[in-house]
């Protein structure tokens, strides 16, 4: 959170935090406090401007003032993901990388990639541990791993130490965005072949 | 800043400027960028500030606050190009004139925030600047310190928690 309030986060963990942010108010509130300490820290440094630079500023601005954001909910994605997916869940290109899964990479800036993914309801994934951190957020339906149970808006962060196989819920399939900023590391034999092919 | 945004008073924005441009460019040139690189930018920080004046939300946010996420913000497309999502707009529902007391609360914790900061102890506070204003990872901040990553983490959280506990 740190991290994404200082701006040090490469684009696909951004992403994911600003999506969750958008369902958890609890965090929300937490990274206004991060701001906050930004904030603070800005009133310490200082470093001389120019001195023709007050007057150009003064003379270049114009009242036209900036259009709102427009970052409302609407439809079934949280609105940061709108622009990557080009519209909602209707508008995700899928891709099937077997037994059921399907995915769509999203396009970011290298460093880490983000990824929908989409587990049939009651499918597992196969055993994995990480080379890195994934992050994961469920946007549709639920999962779960030895450990704990994930629902819309909650988000799992695993690093080197976890090995785990989620299981969507048997309920709905389920939709989540992935985020890792190393390959998995998956245990079978087979999925390791899958994986070149998926690009997980 | 309210003059700014309710009256467009330039009078107001040349206060302001001189305030904070100078702070904006301390904390772009910490953070990576040269001077000219800097100054230009922190002159853009300012027209934007003159420009979403009207999107300033006194019981969301101190006015320090709100530039700091404008510089951060501009520093990611400037030095990396990249995009920076950010969470859906809250629709707080028909707004009400500002209440002055919550306006007043978010001064003084801003006020009591630079306090705390200025307590804390040398080591502390000079890994929470640098993970905010260096560009880096906490690893990255590991190599250059010569620190064992174990200790920089949880020097970070004890400054957290030592400015949570200020803050209480």
């Amino acid at each position: 959170m740190l991290a994404y309030a200082a701006g040090t986060l490469p684009e696909a963990f951004n992403l994911i935090v600003a999506t969750h942010l958008s369902l958890c108010d609890t965090c929300r509130a937490d990274a206004g406090a991060y701001d906050a300490l930004g904030g603070a820290l800005l009133e310490e440094g200082n470093a001389e401007m120019a001195d023709e630079s007050l007057a150009e500023v003064l003379a270049a601005l114009d009242d036209a003032p900036a259009p709102a954001p427009k970052r409302e909910a609407n439809g079934d994605l949280p609105a940061p993901l709108h622009s990557y997916v080009g519209g909602d869940l209707s508008s995700v290109r899928w891709r099937p990388v077997g037994m059921g899964v399907k995915q769509a990479i999203l396009r970011t800036s290298k460093g880490a990639t983000a990824r929908l993914l989409c587990i049939p309801a009651g499918a597992a994934m196969p055993d994995h541990g990480h080379h890195g951190t994934e992050m994961t957020l469920v946007l549709k339906g639920a999962f779960q791993d030895a450990d704990d149970y994930f629902a819309r808006g909650d988000i799992e962060v695993a690093g080197k130490d976890v090995q785990h196989i989620p299981v969507a819920d048997i309920h709905e399939d389920c939709i989540c965005l992935a985020v890792t900023d190393a390959p998995l590391r998956f245990n079978g034999i087979l999925p390791r072949i899958w994986q070149k092919f998926a690009r997980i | 800043m309210i003059r700014v945004r309710d009256v467009r008073d330039k009078q107001a924005f040349a206060a302001l400027f001189e305030h904070f441009a100078p702070r904006i460019k301390g904390y772009l040139i910490k953070s990576g960028a040269d001077a000219t690189m800097a100054e230009e930018c922190a002159q853009d920080v300012m027209t934007t500030l003159w420009r979403k004046a009207d999107q300033f939300d006194p019981t969301r946010a101190s006015v320090s606050t709100w530039i700091f996420t404008i510089a951060r913000n501009r520093r990611i497309d400037m030095l990396r190009r990249d995009r920076r999502p950010e969470p859906e707009e809250l629709t707080w529902g028909p707004e009400p004139e500002p209440d002055q007391s919550e306006v007043l609360e978010i001064q003084q914790e801003s006020a009591r925030l630079v306090e705390a900061i200025a307590t804390l102890p040398l080591n502390q506070r000079k890994l929470i600047e640098q993970a905010y204003f260096g560009d880096m990872t906490q690893a990255e901040i590991a190599n250059i310190t010569g620190l064992p990553l174990g200790t920089i983490k949880s020097r970070i959280r004890l400054a957290l928690d030592r400015l949570r506990h200020a803050m209480k």
